[in-house]
């Protein structure tokens, strides 16, 4: 779009005649599949320059390594040093952490969603919690836990909670009004309402807090690793940390970014292949 | 109204039905029976009662005062098709019926509404009459003796809406459900009733019966009156 405001205004002095060819031919030139390549070149481009300026000594080894360095740190890491040990660690933490966070808030937000006496005796109390930030609760939790595998996956699971929570309790609630008076007109039993009609309508919904959760459960372990951890991602950065290790150091945080990324293709996949029959979904690849 | 459809059972009968929001009486000392077999067409100006009363005959509004026998599950189609878009179209007609024999019997009706080799396809790939006739095939499959239509063919463009009007009196003529349609449409009430009830006030102020002897069109002036239309078009 920068594109074709660029030309349109590089135009203007011109000719009225010309003007107006010229913008729809330079738009042309860019079509789709060249403006695609164009997004990827950039960031090759930058890294590039990166490698550059490390090579020739404009920047110096301890602020930035370059990239080059960093994938033969992670060669070296990943055959002899225990670059994997700390991967699966990590990955298991954000598991569990998950795992107990995601269904505690599931089970939750159902019961809150259904039920408008639940929702008086829950939903105040958690919407008061979630206004602080989850990770304002850390020196709490090492108090409670320590900083042992307790204090870090009790942080993941409370990360992972708010979301989960609040989109399935509004995804029961926004489920189409005309489509429940449908499920009464056919006889359907509370259990088949609740199979057949709330729970499918909900699934969006859920699926969005799923795929939100997942950032916090990453965002969490972030910063649950830094803190007394043996193992794990986190433990490696602060590791090399103290031996000004810098390309160790921006390996773990281009690992935390690519597990990011393959967290949200996951949630994305699930939504592809759950949400089929939705016309926003199913349209959506790519 | 022939001697079968005198003597055939009740599909419901109301009677002193009445129904108000607030001070607001929207159903007044409302009497009204259908029989088995028998199709009646309700119109009315807007916000004259009809929606309100084919709600409480399907059980989704409460009463306040009067009474209603009507079967324990009427069936209902309402203005939009409200298919279950996550489900396949054989799924969305055999919404509610028990598991056994439910994909032969939705089958059945799928074909009956003329989409018998799209058992498996999906909502979002219909047409809005395609969407309705799915809708129409779950009320049938349910073998009511009540079928509610309301204002069912409204969205419809008018040369869908006429092959619906066949359709549905093909239907109705083979399973025989008593039927109320709810409709603005007097060509429509016309065309498919054997009774013709005009709503105002709350209560039934006019009947009529289209297939008796006397024309039509005249039939279609005097509804038209009625409900508070002159139509000069065709009087100049």
């Amino acid at each position: 779009m920068s594109q074709a405001d660029h030309t349109a205004i590089l135009a203007l002095p011109g000719l009225a005649s010309g003007s107006s060819a010229a913008p729809a031919r330079r738009v042309r030139v860019f079509g789709p599949r060249a403006l695609l390549a164009l997004s990827w070149l950039a960031p090759l481009l930058l890294v590039a320059v990166w490698e550059i300026l490390a090579q020739t000594g404009y920047v110096t080894p301890q602020v930035l390594p370059a990239p080059s360095k960093v994938v033969r740190t992670a060669w070296r890491l990943a055959t002899t040093g225990s670059l994997l040990n700390d991967l699966g660690t990590s990955l298991l933490r954000a598991a569990v952490g998950f795992a107990i966070g995601g269904s505690i808030a599931f089970a939750l937000g159902i019961l809150v969603g259904f039920s408008r006496l639940a929702e008086a005796l829950i939903d105040r109390s958690v919407q008061m919690v979630r206004a602080i930030p989850f990770l304002a609760l850390l020196p709490l939790v090492i108090v409670w836990f320590g900083v042992g595998e307790g204090q870090k996956i009790f942080l993941v699971a409370l990360g992972v909670a708010f979301p989960i929570y609040i989109n399935t309790t509004l995804g029961i609630r926004q489920v189409d009004g005309k489509l429940l008076e449908l499920g009464r007109v056919q006889g359907l039993t509370t259990a088949q309402m609740i199979t057949r009609i709330i729970l499918p309508g909900a699934l969006p919904s859920i699926l969005t807090g799923v795929r939100y959760s997942l950032a916090t459960a990453w965002l969490a372990l972030v910063v649950a690793e830094t803190i007394g951890a043996q193992a794990g991602i986190g433990f490696l950065a602060m590791d090399a940390r103290e031996f000004l290790r810098t390309d160790v150091v921006v390996l773990t945080i281009v690992i935390y970014a690519l597990i990011g990324v393959v967290a949200d293709s996951i949630a994305r996949l699930l939504e592809r292949r759950l949400l089929a029959w939705h016309p926003n979904f199913s349209g959506a690849a790519r | 109204m022939s001697a079968a459809l005198q003597d055939a059972p009740a599909a419901v009968r109301v009677s002193g039905l009445r129904r108000a929001y607030g001070s607001r009486v929207v159903i007044d000392r409302l009497d009204l029976t259908i029989r088995r077999g028998e199709f009646v067409a309700l119109l009315g100006e807007s916000g004259c009662g009809k929606t309100t009363l084919l709600r409480a005959l399907a059980g989704l509004d409460p009463i306040d005062g009067g009474r209603i026998e009507a079967p324990k599950r009427p069936a209902v189609v309402f203005q939009e098709p409200r298919l279950l878009p996550w489900d396949s179209l054989w799924r969305n007609v055999a919404l509610g019926l028990l598991a056994e024999g439910a994909r032969d019997k939705a089958a059945a009706a799928l074909a009956e509404v003329g989409l018998g080799g799209r058992l498996d396809d999906w909502p979002r790939n219909l047409s809005g009459g395609q969407a309705q006739r799915v809708a129409l095939g779950r009320a049938l499959v349910q073998q009511p003796e009540l079928l509610l239509l309301d204002e069912p063919f409204a969205a419809l463009d008018a040369l869908t809406r006429i092959r619906m009007h066949v359709l549905v009196k093909d239907l109705v003529a083979r399973h025989r459900p008593g039927v109320l349609l709810v409709t603005h449409d007097v060509v429509e009430a016309i065309a498919l009733a054997d009774r013709i009830l005009v709503m105002r006030g709350g209560a039934i102020a006019a009947e009529h019966r289209p297939s008796a002897p006397g024309q039509p069109a005249a039939t279609r002036a005097i509804l038209l009156a009625e409900l508070g239309v002159v139509d000069d078009l065709r009087s100049a």
